[in-house]
C-alpha cells in the first residue's frame, strides 16, 4: 500500500513543479516583453478607466450627430454587402479547392500538398499587406476592399472546408464509392449533402468576421465604414465617431444573433 | 460464383498483410471470416471490391477478373458488389429512402446521379426493399434520427438495391446490441438465400458465425488457416486461430 | 409488398393512363431545415450578384489594374529586398510585433480565464454570467483596430495603446471560447466536488482547470496567431510601430514593393511557425488526453 502512495505524492509533486515552472516561464516572458516594449502594466490598467471616461464624455452622440446617420448607414450597408460578397465568392472558390485537396476527396497527393500550401499562403499574408498592395493598383475603390477580403477569406475557408470534409464526409463517401458511383456523384450525393450545415456555419462566421475586418481595410484604403470612422476621428468629430462605433456594434451583434438562429434551424 | 486465387497484399515492404489467400464461394451461401484483430479481415473484404488495391492474385466474379478491370469496368463490377459497414456509413442528413437509392448511383448517368434524380421504378423498388427490412414507415425520416440497428438495415437495403451478386459486410454487428445483432444476422442470412447471392461477413462473434454462416474462413496474421463448413469448426481450430486462452470466452 | 405484376404498368405508355400525372413518390418531407438552407443560399447569392454588379470601381480600368497588380506582385514575391531600412531594423520591428502578440495573448488568457469562470452557466449565478457575456459580446463587436485608436487618444500613440487595444479584444474572445469549453464539462465532475463543500475557487482549480487545459491551450494558441495578425494591422492603421508600421510605410509612402516583399516573407514565416506550433500543441494534447 505504501509504494503507490509515495509514487502518487511524487507524481503530484512533479506535476505541481511543472505547473509552477510553466507559470514562472510565462510570467518571465511577460515581464521581459513588457520591458522591451516599454509597457507599464500598472499604467496600462490605470488607462482603462481613463479611456472609458474619455469615451463616455467624447463619444457620446449628441442630437446633432443624428445628421451623420444617413452617411454612416450608407457606408455600413456598403460594408456589409462587401463582406457578404467577398465571403460568397471565396466560399465558391474554396469548396472547389477543398474538394480537390482534402485527404478523403483529394485527386492526388501532389494536389493535396499544393492546396494546403495555397491555403496557408493566402491565410498568412496579412490583411494589411493585401489592402496596401491592392490599393496601389486599384486605388481608393470598393473593389480594393473586396479583393483584399476575398484573398484572405479564401485562405481561411479552404482550410476550414478541408477539415470539415475530412471530419464529416469520409465514411459516407467510402460507402458511395463502393456502390460504383462516379467521382462527381460521390462528391454531390455523399460529400456536399453531408457537410452543408457546417459549410453554412463557417460562411456565416466569416461574414461576421469580415464586417469587422472591413473596418480595418476601410481605414487603410479609404472605403466603407472604416473610411467614415477615420474621417470623423481625424477631424475630431468624436460624437459622429461614437455613432459609427455604435452602428458597428449593433450590426455585428445582430449578425451574430441571426447566425446563431440560422445554425439552430439547419442542424 | 466468387473465386479468390492467391490474393496477396502488403501495406509496407516486407510486412505482408495478406499472403496467398484462396477460396471459393457459391451463390446462396453465407460466409463468415473470423480471426483476431489485425489479422487482415478488412483488407480481404476491401480487396474484393478494390477499395484497397491489392498486390497480387485473382478475384473472379462469375469468371470475370475484378483486378484486371479498368476504371469504368471497375465501376460496373462494383455495382454487383454491395458493401455494409460497421459504422453504417450513411449520409446522415439525407432521408432513409435517399440513402437506399444511393445504391442505384452506379447505374445512372453522372448528372442525374449528382442531382439525385431517380425513376419512379427505382423509388418503388426502394420502398419495397425498405418494407423487406422492416423500415417502410421510416422512408422519409432522416437517417440521423434512426437507431443503430435501423441504420444498419438501411445499409442492407442500399446494398440490395444494387442488385448485387455479392454483399460484403465488415463487422456489420459490432456496434449493435445483442438483440439487434441477432436480428441483422438473421436478415442477412435470409436475404442471401432469397436472392441467391453471396454474403461475406467479417465477424468477431464466433457463436453467431457458427449459427448463421454456411462456411467459415479463419485468418491469422494474413494467412488463411481455416476454410470449412461451419459445423466442422472445432474448439481446436478456434484455439489455433485465437490462442488457447481465448477458446472458453469465445465459444460462450 | 409490391409484386412483380404491379411493377409492370411502368412499361405502358403514359398517354394510355387515365391519370395524366402519375403519382410521384416523394424522397423527402418539406422540412424547416431544408427551407432555411435554401433561403440562406439564395439570399446570399442574390446579395452577391447585386453587390458585384454595383461595385464602385472609381473608373479604374480593371485590365490595367490587374496588369499593375501583376507587376507589383512580381516585385513583392520574386525580388524582395530589405530596402532603405535594412534587415536589422525590419527584424527589430518584427520582434516587437511578436512580443506585442505574446503580451496581449497572456493578458487575454489570464483575464479571460477569470471572466470565463464567472460567466459560465454551470458555475455562477445567472445574472452575473449574463452580464459578463453581454459585455464581452459588445467588446468583441468592436473591431480591434478601433479599440487601438480609442486607447491611442486615452494613453497616447504608441505600444501602450496597441497593447491595451489588442488585449481588450483578446479578453472578450477568450472569455467566450473558454467559457464554452467550461460549459461542456460534465456536470457530475463539478457536483462531486460541490457536495464535499469545496470553496468555489477550489472547485475551479481542482475540477475545471485540469479538465479544460487541452482546449484552453488550443484556444490560446489560436488567439496568438490572430493577435500576431492584429499586431501588424494595428501597427499599420494606428501607427503603433512594429513590422505593420514598416509595411505601411513601404507600401503606402515610399512605394518600395521590394521591401514590402521582404516584410511579407518575414511575416509569413512567423505566421506559419505559429501555426505549426499551434497544430503540434493541439496534437500533443489530443493524444495524451
Ligand atoms: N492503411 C493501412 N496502412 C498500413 N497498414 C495497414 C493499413 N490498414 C491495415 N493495415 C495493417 O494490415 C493488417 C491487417 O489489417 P486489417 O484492418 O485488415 O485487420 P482486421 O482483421 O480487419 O482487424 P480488426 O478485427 O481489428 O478490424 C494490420 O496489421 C494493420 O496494421
Ligand atoms: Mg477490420
Amino acid at each position: 500500500m505504501k509504494q503507490p502512495k509515495v509514487n502518487a505524492a511524487k507524481f503530484l509533486g512533479k506535476k505541481r513543479m511543472m505547473q509552477t515552472a510553466a507559470i514562472a516561464i510565462i510570467g518571465g516572458i511577460y515581464f521581459i516583453s513588457c520591458l522591451v516594449l516599454q509597457f507599464n502594466t500598472v499604467e496600462g490598467i490605470m488607462s482603462v478607466p481613463k479611456a472609458f471616461t474619455w469615451l463616455a464624455v467624447n463619444f457620446q452622440p449628441t442630437p446633432e450627430s443624428m445628421s451623420y446617420l444617413p452617411q454612416i448607414g450608407i457606408k455600413l450597408l456598403e460594408t456589409i454587402l462587401m463582406a457578404i460578397a467577398s465571403v460568397v465568392v471565396a466560399a465558391v472558390i474554396a469548396i472547389v479547392f477543398a474538394i480537390l485537396g482534402s485527404k478523403v476527396t483529394g485527386i492526388s497527393k501532389s494536389m493535396q500538398i499544393f492546396v494546403r500550401g495555397l491555403a496557408s499562403f493566402f491565410r498568412n499574408i496579412p490583411l494589411v499587406a493585401w489592402a496596401m498592395i491592392l490599393l496601389f493598383s486599384f486605388k481608393q475603390s470598393n473593389f480594393t476592399g473586396f479583393l483584399a477580403l476575398l484573398f484572405m477569406t479564401i485562405g481561411f475557408l479552404i482550410r476550414a472546408f478541408m477539415e470539415i470534409i475530412e471530419d464529416e464526409a469520409g465514411e459516407s463517401m467510402l460507402a458511395l464509392e463502393a456502390t460504383g458511383a462516379s467521382y462527381f456523384q460521390v462528391i454531390f450525393q455523399g460529400v456536399i449533402s453531408q457537410i452543408i450545415p457546417s459549410l453554412i456555419s463557417w460562411i456565416l462566421y466569416m461574414i461576421e468576421n469580415n464586417v469587422r475586418d472591413a473596418t480595418l481595410v476601410g481605414i487603410l484604403t479609404g472605403t466603407g465604414i472604416g473610411f467614415v470612422f477615420d474621417l470623423y476621428y481625424k477631424s475630431f468629430r468624436f460624437d459622429a465617431a461614437g455613432m459609427t462605433v455604435l452602428a458597428i456594434i449593433i450590426v455585428v451583434i445582430v449578425l451574430e444573433l441571426l447566425s446563431n438562429q440560422i445554425r439552430k434551424v439547419i442542424l | 460464383m466468387l473465386e479468390v486465387k492467391n490474393l496477396a497484399k502488403s501495406y509496407q515492404k516486407d510486412k505482408p498483410a495478406l499472403t496467398d489467400i484462396s477460396f471459393k464461394v457459391d451463390s446462396g451461401k453465407f460466409v463468415a471470416i473470423i480471426g483476431p484483430s489485425g489479422a487482415g479481415k478488412t483488407t480481404i473484404l476491401r480487396s474484393l471490391n478494390q477499395l484497397i488495391k491489392d498486390d497480387d492474385g485473382q478475384i473472379l466474379l462469375d469468371g470475370e477478373d475484378i483486378r484486371a478491370a479498368n476504371k469504368a469496368e471497375l465501376r460496373k463490377l462494383r455495382r454487383q458488389i454491395g458493401m455494409i459497414f460497421q459504422n453504417y456509413n450513411l449520409v446522415e442528413r439525407l432521408t432513409v429512402i435517399e440513402n437506399v437509392l444511393h445504391g442505384r448511383l452506379g447505374y445512372k448517368s453522372t448528372i442525374s446521379g449528382m442531382i439525385g434524380r431517380y425513376t419512379e421504378e427505382e423509388k418503388r423498388e426502394a420502398l419495397e426493399l425498405l418494407d423487406k427490412v422492416g423500415l417502410s414507415e421510416f422512408a422519409l425520416q432522416r437517417c440521423s434520427e434512426l437507431s443503430g440497428g435501423q441504420k444498419q438495415r438501411v445499409g442492407i437495403a442500399r446494398a440490395l438495391i444494387q442488385h448485387p451478386k455479392v454483399i460484403l459486410c465488415d463487422e456489420p454487428i459490432a456496434s449493435l446490441d445483442p438483440a439487434s445483432a441477432q436480428n441483422v444476422m438473421k436478415l442477412l442470412k435470409d436475404l442471401t438465400v432469397e436472392f441467391n447471392i453471396i454474403c461475406i461477413a467479417n465477424l468477431h462473434q464466433i457463436g453467431l458465425a457458427k449459427e448463421h454462416a454456411d462456411q467459415i474462413i479463419g485468418i491469422r496474421k494474413g494467412q488463411m488457416v481455416y476454410n470449412d463448413v461451419s459445423e466442422n469448426l472445432s474448439e481446436d481450430a478456434i484455439a489455433d486461430l485465437y490462442g488457447t486462452a481465448a477458446v472458453k470466452e469465445l465459444v460462450e | 409488398m409490391i409484386s412483380k405484376d404491379e411493377a409492370q404498368p411502368i412499361l405502358r405508355k403514359p398517354s394510355l393512363r387515365p391519370d395524366p400525372q402519375p403519382k410521384r413518390i416523394k424522397l423527402h418531407k418539406s422540412s424547416g431545415s431544408q427551407w432555411m438552407i435554401n433561403s440562406v443560399f439564395i439570399s446570399l447569392i442574390l446579395i452577391t450578384i447585386y453587390t458585384l454588379t454595383h461595385l464602385n470601381t472609381e473608373n479604374v480600368k480593371l485590365s490595367d489594374a490587374f496588369h499593375g497588380l501583376g507587376m507589383t506582385l512580381n516585385q513583392i514575391f520574386f525580388q524582395p529586398n530589405a530596402g532603405s531600412d535594412g534587415i536589422v531594423v525590419l527584424l527589430q520591428a518584427l520582434g516587437s510585433s511578436v512580443l506585442l502578440a505574446i503580451v496581449t495573448t497572456i493578458i487575454g488568457a489570464v483575464v479571460g480565464f477569470v471572466l470565463a469562470v464567472l460567466a459560465s452557466r454551470n458555475l455562477t449565478n445567472a445574472y452575473l454570467g449574463a452580464g459578463i457575456r453581454s459585455a464581452m459580446a459588445i467588446i468583441r463587436a468592436i473591431p480591434t483596430i478601433l479599440w487601438a485608436l480609442i486607447f491611442s487618444i486615452a494613453v497616447g500613440l504608441g505600444p501602450a495603446a496597441a497593447i491595451m487595444g489588442l488585449s481588450f479584444h483578446s479578453i472578450a474572445y477568450l472569455t467566450k471560447a473558454y467559457s464554452e469549453s467550461i460549459e461542456e464539462i460534465d456536470q457530475s465532475t463539478i457536483e462531486a466536488l460541490k457536495v464535499t463543500g469545496c470553496k468555489f475557487w477550489v472547485i475551479v482549480f481542482q475540477a475545471v482547470w485540469p479538465t479544460i487545459i487541452p482546449s484552453l491551450v488550443s484556444w490560446t494558441f489560436i488567439r496568438l496567431e490572430i493577435n500576431f495578425a492584429n499586431a501588424i494591422a494595428v501597427g499599420a492603421a494606428a501607427g503603433a510601430g512594429g513590422i505593420g508600421y514598416q509595411l505601411f510605410v513601404a507600401s503606402g509612402m515610399s512605394f518600395d514593393f521590394h521591401e514590402v516583399g521582404m516584410i511579407v516573407y518575414m511575416v509569413i514565416i512567423v505566421a506559419m511557425l505559429l501555426e505549426f506550433v499551434a497544430v503540434k500543441i493541439r496534437q500533443h494534447y489530443l493524444t495524451t488526453k
